[in-house]
């Protein structure tokens, strides 16, 4: 059990890290494309295009360093995080407390979102700079061995870097969603002012410009789902096994872990706060869909029932029994 | 210069880079277990600290289980004591202490009214975690140990691990008789502090730290 997973454990590290260049540079030519095909249309010469291009790859640079460096932040105040410490929630931070010596890291900051909803997320560009966040409704339905198990699962995420690359997708797909956004509210505004009568010189060009806005945000808001489903199917789920076991690494108790997700499986609550780009974040889908099957590739989570006879597969027990495995069956 | 001198030359460099990377290596290793030491040090002088005020919030509900109180005091001193000897002295006696503690507890649920003291609930929880962080710390410092003794015992390092001063260190191991899961009868326990069931068995390939105690 423990070479296994130690070995699978810096595999993932060195791909967290190859697969967040990556997705930077893959924006990056995205975008450049993007801005060389509107600098054409507009100028008409390939050197239009080109600034337009270097313009692009700006915009992308800054994206890229503003989800690096900021993007913990803004999926925290987006998901109305609140920060704790060791007066506000001590016991919580005891056990935040207690991984960190267990995984050798530094001591993360801690955030709580006030909803009844148990569940979990880590978030955060590397150890030295990460933030573990807990719903209330995790702190009152779990107890102690339970909370350790969801903690280990989170620091294991930060250990190998998978916060940084989950961090990248949350903050980049709904970039691209908020320039769609974009795009296609300018061309409202450039449509209206069109209608209010002005003269026809100069809306002429401007009518150009609008246009090409048009199809731009038509297309990124056409794309945007689709990249966010690319995304998704790209998102591992073998992140979320190799979490599971290398919390049980860390805390050398599978019980807890164990019970903690077949507990957050089965509350039947979902979290107000999650959405379609931090949703794979979370250590269970906090956006439940009843009776839709989980082994689909779309998925961002592994099926309940698989997590759990995995883990007691690490201990030499048996799997779920059908009937308990039907009660979680289709809940992820 | 004629080849075989060259390449005689070479074979040279290639072993003394060799033997440098190795030994940095292997320094880097034990700086690590020291460092690991150092951590369950901190957290073992963070529960000799706590336990003073404990005895105290307690002393006056528990008239009568005055041995319980004395047999922790004790321990507690024996582990001070044993605090320069080195892990396996510094082992043996904390985890004496950590035995008596459980006594400790285990006694405490008799009496309703320290259990929803709120004073014993927050030394409870706050020896809970130290246990659970010597625990851990100690896992990890002997994750290390594993590590560097593992280093100095496998070839090429093994020839040269000798001769430059590198010796096996020492687990930080539970005794055998303190593995035994003490038979303490908290079935009728409930909420957030409830213990948690120990595991029936540890993993055999997993160094032999005993696992966080009660709470």
């Amino acid at each position: 059990m423990q070479g296994q997973a130690t070995q699978d454990f810096y595999q993932q590290e060195s791909a967290n890290r190859r697969q967040s260049i990556l997705l930077v540079i893959l924006l990056t030519a995205v975008l450049a494309a993007f801005g060389f095909v509107i600098g054409y249309a507009i100028s008409g010469t390939w050197q239009g295009g080109i600034v337009a291009l270097l313009i692009a790859v700006l915009i992308s640079m800054l994206l890229s360093s503003l989800s690096y460096f900021s993007g913990d932040s803004l999926v925290l105040s987006v998901s109305h995080a609140r920060e704790v410490d060791s007066t506000s929630a001590p016991q919580l931070m005891n056990v935040v407390q207690e991984l960190s010596i267990a995984a050798n890291l530094p001591m993360p900051r801690v955030y709580v979102i006030d909803d009844p909803a148990p569940n979990a997320f880590a978030t955060g560009r590397d150890p030295r700079h990460a933030s573990i966040c807990v719903t209330a409704g995790l702190l009152q339905k779990m107890d102690r061995e339970e909370l350790q198990g969801v903690i280990g699962h989170e620091m294991s995420h930060v250990r190998n870097l998978d916060t940084r690359f989950l961090l990248l997708v949350a903050t980049l797909v709904g970039s691209i969603a908020l320039l769609a956004d974009f795009f296609l509210r300018f061309t409202f505004w450039g449509g209206m002012s069109g209608r209010r009568g002005r003269d026809n010189d100069s809306g002429g060009g401007g009518g150009a410009l609008v246009l090409i806005m048009f199809v731009v945000g038509l297309i990124l808001a056409i794309v945007a789902p689709i990249i966010g489903a690319l995304v998704q199917m790209a998102v591992s789920r073998q992140r979320e096994y190799l979490a599971d076991a290398s919390s049980v690494e860390l805390t050398r108790n599978p019980y807890g872990l164990e019970r903690a997700l077949a507990n957050i499986a089965s509350d039947r609550e979902p979290l107000a706060v999650a959405n379609r780009a931090t949703q794979h974040l979370y250590i269970v889908n906090p956006l439940k869909k009843f009776g839709s099957k989980s082994a689909g590739l779309m998925e961002t989570h592994p099926p309940i029932v698989d997590r759990i006879n995995r883990l007691r597969a690490l201990t030499g027990e048996a799997p779920l029994d059908p009937q308990a495995a039907a009660g979680l069956a289709g809940l992820d | 210069m004629s080849p075989t001198v060259l390449i005689v030359l070479i074979v040279i460099v290639v072993i003394v880079i060799g033997g440098i990377l190795i030994y940095n290596g292997l320094v880097q290793r034990r700086l690590r277990i020291r460092e690991a030491y150092a951590q369950i040090e901190v957290q073992l002088k963070r529960r000799w600290d706590l336990i003073p005020n404990l005895v105290n919030a307690v002393k006056g509900y528990m008239g009568f289980e005055q041995s319980v109180l004395t047999s922790v005091t004790q321990a507690r001193a024996n582990a001070v004591a044993a605090g320069g000897q080195g892990p396996a002295q510094q082992a043996s006696a904390e985890n004496a202490l950590t035995g008596t503690l459980r006594s400790l507890f285990a006694v405490v649920e008799n009496y309703p009214d320290l259990k929803s003291n709120q004073n014993v609930l927050n030394l409870q929880e706050q020896l809970t975690t130290t246990e659970n962080q010597i625990g851990f710390a100690r896992q990890h410092y002997n994750a290390t140990v594993l590590d560097y003794n593992t280093g100095i015992a496998t070839f090429p390092s093994v020839l040269i691990a000798g001769p430059l001063g590198f010796h096996a260190e020492q687990f930080f191991d539970a005794e055998p008789e303190a593995q035994q899961v003490p038979t303490v009868d908290l079935s009728n326990l409930s909420g957030p502090t409830a213990p948690p069931s120990i595991p029936p068995t540890v993993p055999p390939s997993v160094p032999p730290a005993t696992p966080p105690a009660a709470g």
